[in-house]
């Protein structure tokens, strides 16, 4: 179980501060796959980097499993956005998934198996000797989830990670990413801007407000757990809840910009 | 093949017009090219590379190697450390900018002048181009990259061989390319200066002996030698950084 309360960030220089996390509290349930929707710049990057402990909180804090995360986690893992500059360039893609499981000191038997699978279920079979930039972006984004997923953390979080990827790669990726949530069982945090990703994606949808950032709204997704792209995104339910989500990030846009809300619609 | 075609094409041209325009030279200090490529095969013998190429050599690898492991280390220690680099930088560019010659006589007064002067005198030359490209490339190392290696619990020694390392390894590798041409010219000098063998030594006794043909025979050696080397580096290069070059040609096309 993941618990952020009353975090706060604020960030320091020698002219100016900029308050870029105000007051947070929600919780991940251990399990749950948990969108967090907001407007772009609303510090969502600056949160999951301290949820992450690659970022110290000026204030609160995050509890993973009751304990205060101070530095990374040893059960989570993290899939950035930048898959090109978040996968080692100078290693193969097995080396790649590899590493952090020769830091946990798994034996290498065990290493084997899980980068095979890993692999496997990210649908990159036979690219294990490839170099990272050999192979597509989507595929590079993959990589990142295999590793990812082979380090077997209790809790995933993912920043944007198909924000670069291509429209068809990304439906992809969003359909990999709720198989493997579902076979695997863990917990993911799933940081994005497109409010329709995150509501087909998540069971839950937290919305922040623009920066300084709170927790705007929280909508429990009502969608069937087997989605798709065709069907769910058809589902009538899809679009009332999306239009949901839209009018709260708008009215968080509107109030800190103080700027009368957009038209809704499209 | 083609490359060594084009790489050996010019210099046999260049070779052919020096050996055609000198073939009737009457000038002492420039004697026909026929005449130094006759005294480069009486000259050069296995013994004499032995006594003397040999020493060079050997003051050439100790000297570089040592300033090679001793940019890398200091260089990640600066780079790594925003404070000692903030302190450090100014010093360092300022030991750069010094011409490492002048610090031969210097040298010589501490160091006595044995193979430890020379050595001492390649290092100080060769280790600031080493460091300050190591500084350098560790300093830029991508944020993302090391927030991922964090992430996963790449911390310590793993963070510096696999995360520091390669991605500071174009500009290491461009540094010591640097300090490789500055070696060489260091181990000549400083044998011109104090020494009792190598090949600057030689070098300058045929040049004060009036053996002329001698002593350009050594120089194309020198030459020579210096080609060697640049080429053996850009193989160690071509295995090394192939990563990198991958990379480039990846994201430029």
């Amino acid at each position: 179980m993941l618990e952020v309360q009353d975090l706060r960030k604020v960030y320091r220089s020698d002219r100016r501060e900029v308050e870029a996390l105000r007051d947070l509290t929600f919780t991940v349930d251990a399990g749950e796959l948990v969108c967090l929707v907001g407007p772009s710049g609303c510090g969502k990057t600056t949160l999951l980097r301290c949820i992450a402990g690659l970022l110290d909180p000026t204030g609160g804090a995050v509890r993973v499993d009751g304990r205060e995360v101070a530095g990374p986690p040893p059960g989570m893992a993290v899939v950035f956005q930048e898959y090109g500059r978040s996968l080692f360039p100078w290693m193969t893609v097995r080396d790649n998934v590899e590493l952090p499981l020769k830091q946990k000191k798994i034996p290498k038997a065990r290493r084997a198996t899980l980068v095979a699978d890993s692999l496997a279920a990210v649908g990159l079979d036979g690219t294990q000797t490839a170099y990272p930039w050999q192979l597509s972006g989507g595929m590079q984004q993959r990589v990142a989830i295999a590793r990812a997923v082979a380090y077997e953390p209790s809790i995933l979080l993912m920043d944007e990670p198909f924000a670069a990827v291509d429209a068809q790669t990304r439906a992809d990726l969003e359909d990999l990413v709720r198989e493997l949530w579902q076979r695997l069982g863990v917990t993911i945090l799933f940081v994005t801007h497109d409010i329709d990703e995150a509501v087909y994606l998540g069971q839950r949808v937290i919305m922040l407000s623009a920066s300084p950032t709170v927790v705007q709204d929280q909508l429990t997704v009502d969608l069937p757990a087997a989605r798709d792209q065709l069907h769910t995104r058809a589902d009538p339910r899809f679009t009332a809840q999306r239009t949901r989500v839209y009018e709260q990030i708008q009215a968080a846009k509107g109030r800190t910009a103080a700027q009368p809300p957009a038209p809704l619609g499209s | 093949m083609r490359r060594a075609l084009r790489l050996l094409a010019l210099p046999a041209l260049l070779f052919t017009v020096w050996y055609a325009a000198s073939l009737g030279s009457e000038n002492f200090y420039a004697p026909p090219l026929r005449t130094i490529l006759a005294a480069f095969a009486d000259t050069w013998t296995p013994e004499r590379l032995r006594a003397d190429v040999l020493p060079s050599l050997g003051r050439l690898t100790a000297g570089y190697a040592l300033a090679a492991v001793l940019g890398v280390a200091l260089g990640v220690a600066v780079g790594a450390n925003r404070r000692l680099r903030a302190a450090a930088e100014p010093v360092l560019e300022f030991f750069r900018a010094v011409p490492p010659p002048v610090l031969v006589p210097v040298i010589m007064l501490f160091a006595g002048i044995g193979d430890g002067m020379k050595i001492i005198v390649i290092v100080s030359g060769c280790v600031w181009p080493v460091l300050l490209n190591t500084v350098e490339g560790v300093r830029a190392v991508d944020g993302v990259l090391s927030d991922t290696s964090r992430a996963y619990g790449v911390t310590g020694v793993a963070r510096l061989r696999h995360l520091l390392l390669p991605a500071a390894s174009p500009q290491i590798v461009a540094g010591l390319r640097q300090a490789l041409s500055i070696a060489i010219i260091l181990m000549v000098i400083s044998e011109m200066v104090a020494a009792s063998n190598g090949l600057g030594f030689t070098i300058v006794q045929f040049q004060r002996s009036f053996a002329i043909p001698e002593m350009w025979s050594g120089i194309i050696l020198l030459g020579l030698l210096g080609f060697v080397l640049s080429e053996l580096f850009r193989l160690a290069e071509r295995f090394l950084l192939a990563w990198y070059h991958g990379l480039r040609d990846a994201s430029r096309s």
